[in-house]
């Protein structure tokens, strides 16, 4: 589905990413971890085509992504970030239905589409007219999802999109999420800082966890490669440094 | 229905440009005469007298009272702005045309020949520098000249600071005449009227035709060594006229020698000390020296009230318009290209720092006097505050927000049109609130280059120091001001999308 070669970018002159290589396979969940600032919004925003790589590329079904085609390649991925990213003079109906609009969809089909996902995402029909600061932070992502989620699109970029919420909120959403993600036919990239939310999303066998560092892939694989066959000590320190996963790490393990 | 909005808000801001027309016409016509004016009472009685000559020949002579000076005047007259107005052989000689070093008048009318302008005769009377005493104590004290001064040491003088500062005024004068007077002070021109009025002084300087002279019963010492330079009373015209008007022509060479100089002090304090109307003192001159009767049309209170508030409406609507049509692209455009935006907040900036008269001065050649260079002029002026509103309100967008737009797949334009403009509102609006309170401000001074509006009655009340008048254009710039703020206030409201109100993004 997605594939990236050889891509690296500097920012003023630091390495944020080394040229690497990493593929996205269709249908697939990745979810991408490592210590903060080394490099996984970055790979995000690159596959959003909103930073350009100094050097190698990004294929999207083997179509590779230039100034020409990114609008429409966009139109193909939903990207959620951390804070939401709703634009706060929008209602969520007008942020979710912005791009449909755009589009010229019938008005019919729009709002057939807005009910689906309001299921889907449990959110309902009275939330529609409120703006972003009318709504709780949990509320706020559902809504950022089914944004993302208008076009139906093949690919779903999420960086930390539960990183800004309390741990029973974030745990409730992380079980809907999954569930939604079990709905839909898609492939996932996933940023987050939490190995246990990392396994629990790469829960499927053709599923993955990339752990990065300072801008490389330190090592590719599932939750038991990274703890049974580190690539290098970073990998064990990384699993070690993050104590509160550890007990689920146990039940997960057991 | 928040997409039409936008729209909405150009569509209000372009209405007035549809007025625009209106004020500039009104020129070119081969029949019109332009008299103009200084902001002294002298010179504005002197050009009532021009119009209504012209106006009895038949030709319609509108008349720019009270322009700002030598400088507008005389830039006026060259770009044929006017075609005519009362001058001093002083200013032109000592001041306008000092470079060239002028002797006399033959001098004088030479180099205006040169500029395809002509002269009349000297109107009669000399309005320059002059000593004045109470007519009491020169008839006690037998003074008639200056130099008569010399032979009573024990008279207390009193002097305008500018009098007594200037190098051709007291420290000349006392050296000219060997004056050996030790009770010399600087004060304000009233108080040494006033001074001079209770005894407390003996000899104030002046100009020779004030009107107070009449008034306080002051006799003015003659300059019998010829000390101060002649400030002869003529009038300049444009050489055209000659072919145009001849008739006119014809007319204002019969005022040569025929305005003396107690006819001018009792025409000013007709004006001045007893509250009559330029036109009517006119009148009543043309009426009794060539038995002329015209007839003025006066304006009502409430009519020149109107008139006044229409032209002032009229300067801040188009020129407040044009500044937010064009300010808030440019802001646009300066925030999408960091390195033209430095440019453009520059020049935009340095417009700001131009003193407003200097402005109107240099824009009459382009564009003449009246409405439309004081409407560009407050267009300049109202520029900053948007452009650079608009620019920091763009800018400020958190990161997140915009690439979460782009992110979308929304092409650019767009996203300046649904998302980014939209969440800049409140900063534009801001910006314009402050261009309009700032237009609204300066355009008073538009009456300093013919414009009107409420600066007129204002300029009108400094003149005749009538704090009446002066309010009668204050109070509605004023409550204009407020009303303006209030307008956008209201608009903001209204633009403002819920999601926006009382929270920063
Ligand atoms: N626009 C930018 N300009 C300059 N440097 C940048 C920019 N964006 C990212 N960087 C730098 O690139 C590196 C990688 O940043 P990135 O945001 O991808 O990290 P991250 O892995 O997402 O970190 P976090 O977990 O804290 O979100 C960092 O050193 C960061 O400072
Ligand atoms: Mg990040």
């Amino acid at each position: 589905m997605l594939e990236l070669t050889q891509i690296a970018k500097q920012f003023n002159g630091s390495v944020a990413l080394h040229a690497l290589d990493l593929n996205f396979a269709h249908n697939t969940t990745t979810v991408l971890i490592g210590p903060s600032g080394c490099g996984k919004s970055t790979l995000l925003r690159m596959i959003a085509g909103l930073v350009q790589p100094d050097s190698g590329s990004i294929r999207f079904e083997g179509e590779p992504l230039t100034r020409d085609n990114i609008n429409d390649l966009r139109h193909r991925m939903g990207y959620v970030i951390q804070e939401g990213g709703l634009f706060p003079h929008l209602t969520v109906q007008g942020n979710v239905t912005l791009m449909a609009r755009y589009l010229k969809w019938p008005v019919a089909r729009i709002d057939a589409r807005l009910q689906e996902l309001a299921q889907l995402v449990r959110l309902t029909p009275d939330m529609f007219t409120r703006y972003p600061a009318e709504l709780s932070g949990g509320q706020r992502q559902r809504v950022s999802l089914m944004r993302a989620l208008m076009l139906d699109p093949d690919v779903l970029l999420l960086d930390e999109p539960l990183g800004a919420l309390d741990p029973m909120i974030r745990y409730e959403l992380q079980q809907e999420l999954r569930d939604i993600f079990k709905q839909i036919d898609k492939t996932v990239v996933m940023v987050t800082h939490d190995i246990a939310e990392a396994a629990f999303f790469a829960d499927k066998l053709a599923d993955s966890i990339v752990l990065l560092r300072e801008g490389r892939v330190v090592q590719q694989g599932s939750l038991r490669d990274l703890v049974q066959s580190p690539a290098e000590p970073f990998v064990g320190q990384f699993m070690t440094a993050q104590r509160e996963p550890l007990e689920h790490l146990q039940k997960v393990l057991r | 229905m928040r997409y039409t909005r936008p729209v909405l808000v150009a569509l209000i801001a372009l209405m007035p440009l549809v007025c625009m027309p209106a004020v500039v016409a009104a020129v070119e016509d081969k029949t019109v005469i332009n008299v103009g004016s200084k902001s002294f009472t002298e010179s504005v009685v002197l050009g009532e007298i021009i119009r209504q000559l012209a106006q009895a020949e038949g030709l319609q002579s509108p008349h720019q009272a009270q322009l700002g000076g030598t400088r507008v005047l005389w830039n006026a007259l060259l770009a044929g702005e006017i075609d005519v107005y009362a001058e001093y052989t002083g200013t032109l000689m000592q001041e306008t045309l000092v470079a060239e070093k002028l002797t006399g008048l033959d001098d004088l009318e030479q180099a205006l020949r040169a500029r395809d302008l002509r002269m009349t005769a000297p109107l009669g009377f000399n309005n320059t520098y002059a000593l004045g005493v109470k007519d009491d104590l020169a008839q006690q004290r037998d003074l008639h000249a200056i130099s008569d001064l010399r032979q009573h040491p024990d008279l207390k003088l009193g002097f305008s600071s500018e009098f007594m500062d200037r190098a051709d005024g007291w420290p000349g004068l006392q050296r000219r005449y060997q004056l050996p007077q030790q009770d010399v002070r600087g004060l304000d021109h009233d108080l040494a009227y006033r001074g001079v009025a209770s005894g407390s002084l003996h000899v104030i300087d002046l100009y020779a035709t004030d009107a107070e002279i009449e008034y306080y019963g002051l006799n003015v010492l003659q300059d019998d060594l010829n000390y101060f330079p002649a400030y002869h009373a003529i009038i300049v015209y444009r050489a055209e006229l000659e072919s145009r008007a001849p008739q006119v022509v014809r007319a204002l060479q019969q005022l040569g020698g025929k305005i003396d100089a107690a006819n001018m002090i009792n025409m000013n304090a007709k004006v001045k000390l007893q509250g009559d109307s330029e036109a009517k003192v006119a009148r009543e001159f043309l009426a009794a020296t060539f038995n002329i009767d015209t007839a003025i049309q006066s304006e009502s209170v409430w009519q020149r009230f109107f008139r006044h508030s229409r032209e002032h409406l009229l300067l801040v609507l188009i020129s407040l318009s044009a500044a937010i049509v064009v300010s808030v692209p440019l802001g646009i455009w300066a925030a999408r290209q960091p390195r033209v935006g430095q440019l453009i907040l520059g020049v935009v900036g340095i417009i700001q720092t131009i003193p407003s008269l200097a402005l109107f001065v240099f824009m009459i050649p382009l564009l003449g006097i009246g409405g439309p260079p004081a409407v560009v002029a407050l267009f300049l002026y109202s520029l900053l505050p948007i452009v650079r509103n608009t620019y920091a309100g763009l800018n400020d967008i958190p990161l997140h927000m915009r690439e979460s737009a782009e992110a979308l797949g929304l092409p650019s334009a767009e996203r300046l049109r649904v998302i980014e403009l939209p969440l800049a509102t409140r900063s534009i609006l801001a910006g314009i609130k402050t261009s309009a309170v700032i237009n609204v401000g300066t355009a008073p001074l538009a009456a300093l280059i013919g414009a009107g509006g409420y600066g007129q009655p204002i300029l009108t009340g400094i003149r005749l120091d009538d704090t009446g008048l002066i309010l009668q254009g204050a109070i509605p710039a004023a409550v204009l001001a407020l009303a303006v703020q209030g307008l956008f206030e209201g608009l903001e409201r209204y633009l403002l999308p819920r999601g926006l109100v009382g929270n920063a993004i």
